[in-house]
């Protein structure tokens, strides 16, 4: 990784408290990481619900498993895994001061997470229709275990925390495409994508732990 | 020391010695005034004021609660409130004095204001993000209110569930609000890490970081690991509730102890962070009144991270009751025996800091000596409650309540008042009383005593925690215990009149009142609004009280701490850095 170079570029990005970009880029960075361990330990508790349930009741997470689409599952791993490899070449393109590479990259990386929502949110029609709804709320009547709701429990705020992630990273996108449209980014400063990168590379990883745990389990 | 020379640039950087100006006109207090300019502000000074303005207010609350909980023990029946106006009033004082007065307030008040002062930064890595966390704490403080004026909250502030999840008060609200407020000691967590890591001023190396920072640094690792795991385990519990997900509900299949395992993942070492930065202050107040240098430096520094770090492992003898397997229980509790270790070490350090030292009891010394007594008894009395034939007989009873009080109101808010009066002439630059700071000293020590000494015997021979009622042989101890706190009640008040009165009138402190070598004590009181005005550079260690003090005043001569956008000062800088080091 390049390091962005303080002393030929313009410095209208350098906080008043930061001694150079080296040092702003670096905290910056340092940040990003430790936020991504809080996040980690965010989903580590659901993981432990998951991981207690299926210790008590293996047969229970065998049958309903059933239920998920495999198919869509896959085609959203891929989707979320072609997402960060554009997430990262948008970084590259930051990084040789290719702007116009940039956002395109950003709006690919955009327009994935946007086909991954669409694909969750037919997956959950579905599930709803045959009423397999989360919490209290649950009436399907095909799966023959008594605690089936809590397996979809389970599944809901796992997928969709997971999503409300995928929400906020195209957020951060479009946002990121307004500042560069504006020329904020160049070689000497594209902190924010980088970082930015970095989330939705966790984003892609909760996933990619979310889809075999869930979906792949017979 | 005096000069270093510069590598790459051809400039000559020169190290000299900066004397504190002692009658500072412009300060980070009077150079930007105004409502907006202090809700807006990000600077790290005034948003620890703005923590301390609304940590004194729950503390206040909380605090009353506290009296009204006494008040009605008083005679064994109905006093004066009914049984379930009790259960609110308890659940309020415990989550009050928890979540809004005791995990914010070394961390959030103390810990910003000097953190950046100590390391010779300007500011903390993140100051917007800084500013945002007190936001995200107001934000969650206003959920609980609702939450409060909405039904109440009648759980204790545990939330157990099935309790929980069944009760008709607005327990919603009131988690969601501590799931908000979790976001914002996460994030001064997360700000407090990267700024020790990324922005120590030149030859400030990790064996000379003041163990007020160490201490922040365990508690920053703390707060980033756990609370998150606290923040999921309340949005399960918000979700158990609004749409039944049944996971830690037995009525739908659930299980209420894995909720318990949860809870207690986090709350375990928030115990923790609500005693290791309290650790951090004692260091520096012992060895600064003992005109001293802190005796085994390394031994207290890791045994904050090593006190960090089992506090991850022990939080199952919070369940030795509630049906854990035996072998679970045997092993949580040989665990918990092991946090008496680096404890231990602390308390013989600091005592070896003060065997021939030149004490000089002012105010925070003397709360320094308050909190070693009284956290000793907590800690070894924690220790008793880890054994677990103890345990199984003064589980729930008012041994466990005595205990976490001697801890943490012994404990971490004695640490808190010691590093309030120690660094209350560096935040406002004045003096408080002297005389009535030792007086109110003397109260409150004397009215905890009496408070919550009476509550190991009462918890001893099986006086019940959180009952309404008692039985006729426990009334002597609970109108002593009530008398108690009253009495600490008084020197609370005396303790705000006089620190007021210091607002207000007192006397001008100078720049370093205590004569202390440490970092934050080279700069002008009040401090300046970019806190030096000069590079700070390093060469002695923040409690070398045998070394001259011109030693401790040295800096870069380069204006707004080694910015400069029009040359290349800043690589010198850096260089700097790795000769020091």
């Amino acid at each position: 990784m390049s390091k962005p170079s303080a002393l030929e570029e313009k410095l209208d990005h350098l906080q008043h408290h930061f001694i150079d970009s080296d040092q702003q880029f670096e905290a910056s960075k340092m940040g990003m990481w430790v936020f991504l361990v809080t996040e980690i330990l965010f989903f580590g508790g659901l993981f432990v619900a998951y991981i207690a349930y299926r210790a008590w009741y293996p047969d229970l997470y065998l049958l309903a498993s059933t239920e998920l689409d495999t198919f869509w599952g896959a085609v959203n791993t891929a989707v979320l895994i072609g997402s960060s490899l554009t997430v990262a070449m948008a970084i590259r393109s930051a990084q040789l001061n290719q702007i116009k590479g940039l956002i395109i990259n950003l709006y690919i990386t955009i327009g994935l997470a946007c086909v991954f929502m669409v694909i969750k949110y037919f997956e959950y029609a579905h599930k709803f229709e045959k009423g397999i709804l989360p919490g209290s709320y649950y009436s399907y009547e095909g799966i023959a275990h008594e605690k089936a709701n809590i397996f979809f429990s389970i599944y809901y705020m796992m997928t969709g925390l997971h999503g409300v992630h995928v929400l906020v990273g195209i957020g951060l996108m479009i946002w990121l495409v307004i500042k560069a449209k504006k020329k904020v980014f160049h070689s000497g400063y594209y902190t924010p994508v980088e970082i930015t990168g970095l989330y939705w590379h966790l984003v892609d990883i909760i996933w990619i732990f979310l889809f075999p745990l869930l979906y792949l389990i017979d | 020391m005096a000069t270093n020379e510069a590598t790459t640039s051809i400039k000559k950087l020169q190290v000299k010695r900066f004397k504190p100006d002692e009658n500072p006109e412009k300060h980070y207090l009077n150079e930007e005034t105004g409502i907006w300019a202090w809700m807006t502000t990000v600077d790290h000074k005034k948003i620890g004021l703005m923590y301390l303005a609304s940590i004194t207010f729950f503390f206040f609350i909380g605090g009353m609660l506290a009296l009204l909980i006494r008040t009605e023990l008083l005679t064994p029946a109905q006093s004066f409130i009914d049984a379930d106006v009790y259960n609110q009033v308890f659940t309020l004082h415990g989550a009050i004095m928890i979540f809004f007065f005791l995990i914010p307030s070394v961390p959030a008040v103390l810990g910003n204001f000097v953190l950046p002062l100590q390391l010779g930064a300007k500011d903390v890595a993140f100051p917007r993000l800084n500013l945002a966390s007190y936001y995200i704490y107001v934000i969650g403080a206003l959920f609980t209110i609702f939450a409060i004026f909405t039904g109440g909250v009648d759980t204790g502030w545990t939330f157990y569930t099935p309790y929980s999840a069944t009760t008709t008060g607005n327990v919603m609200a009131m988690t969601f609000g501590v799931f908000v407020l979790g976001f914002s000691s996460i994030l001064t967590g997360l700000n407090f890490i990267v700024t020790i890591h990324k922005m120590r001023s030149p030859g400030l190396t990790w064996n000379k970081l003041p163990l007020n920072l160490w201490g922040l640094y365990a508690t920053s690792l703390i707060q980033i690991l756990a609370t998150p795991v606290l923040a999921i385990t309340l949005l399960l519990l918000t979700m158990e509730r609004a749409l039944g997900i049944g996971i830690f509900d037995p009525n739908l299949g659930g299980d209420p102890v894995l909720y318990q395992h949860f809870f207690w993942f986090y709350s375990h070492p928030a115990v923790y962070i609500m005693i290791v930065p309290g650790f951090g202050i004692i260091s520096e107040v012992i060895s600064t009144f003992s005109r001293k240098v802190i005796f085994g430096y390394w031994a207290i520094a890791l045994s904050s991270l090593a006190i960090a770090f089992i506090g991850f492992l022990v939080w199952g003898h919070h369940m030795f009751t509630a049906g854990q397997s035996s072998l679970a229980n045997m092993v949580f509790s040989f665990l918990t025996f092991l946090v008496g270790i680096p404890t231990g070490i602390k308390i013989f350090n600091w005592l070896a800091t003060m065997y021939k030292g030149s004490i000089d009891l002012k105010t925070p010394m003397l709360y320094a000596m308050v909190f070693l007594f009284l956290f000793t008894i907590g800690g070894f009395t924690g220790i008793m409650l880890g054994a677990l034939s103890v345990d199984v007989h003064l589980h729930d009873t008012y041994y466990v309540v005595a205990h976490f009080h001697y801890v943490m109101m012994g404990g971490m808010v004695m640490a808190f008042l010691a590093g309030l009066h120690y660094w209350w002439p560096k935040m406002f630059g004045k003096m408080y009383s002297e005389f009535w700071g030792r007086i109110s000293c003397g109260i409150i020590f004397v009215g905890f005593n009496m408070t919550f000494l009476p509550q190991f015997v009462m918890g001893a021979q099986g006086m019940p925690r959180r009952y309404f009622n008692y039985i006729d042989q426990f009334q002597p101890f609970h109108q002593f215990s009530t008398v108690g706190a009253y009495v600490m009640g008084i020197g609370f008040f005396i303790m705000a009149g006089y620190l007021f009165h210091s607002l207000r009138k007192g006397k001008r402190s100078g720049s370093n009142p205590w004569g202390s070598r440490a970092l934050e004590w080279q700069t002008s009181s009040p401090v300046p609004l970019h806190n030096f005005e000069h590079t700070p550079v390093i060469i002695n260690g923040p409690y070398d009280y045998h070394k001259p003090m011109s030693e401790f005043q040295l800096g870069i001569a380069t204006s707004h701490n080694g910015h400069d956008h029009h040359g290349g000062d800043h690589t010198d800088v850096s260089k700097t850095e790795k000769e020091q080091a």
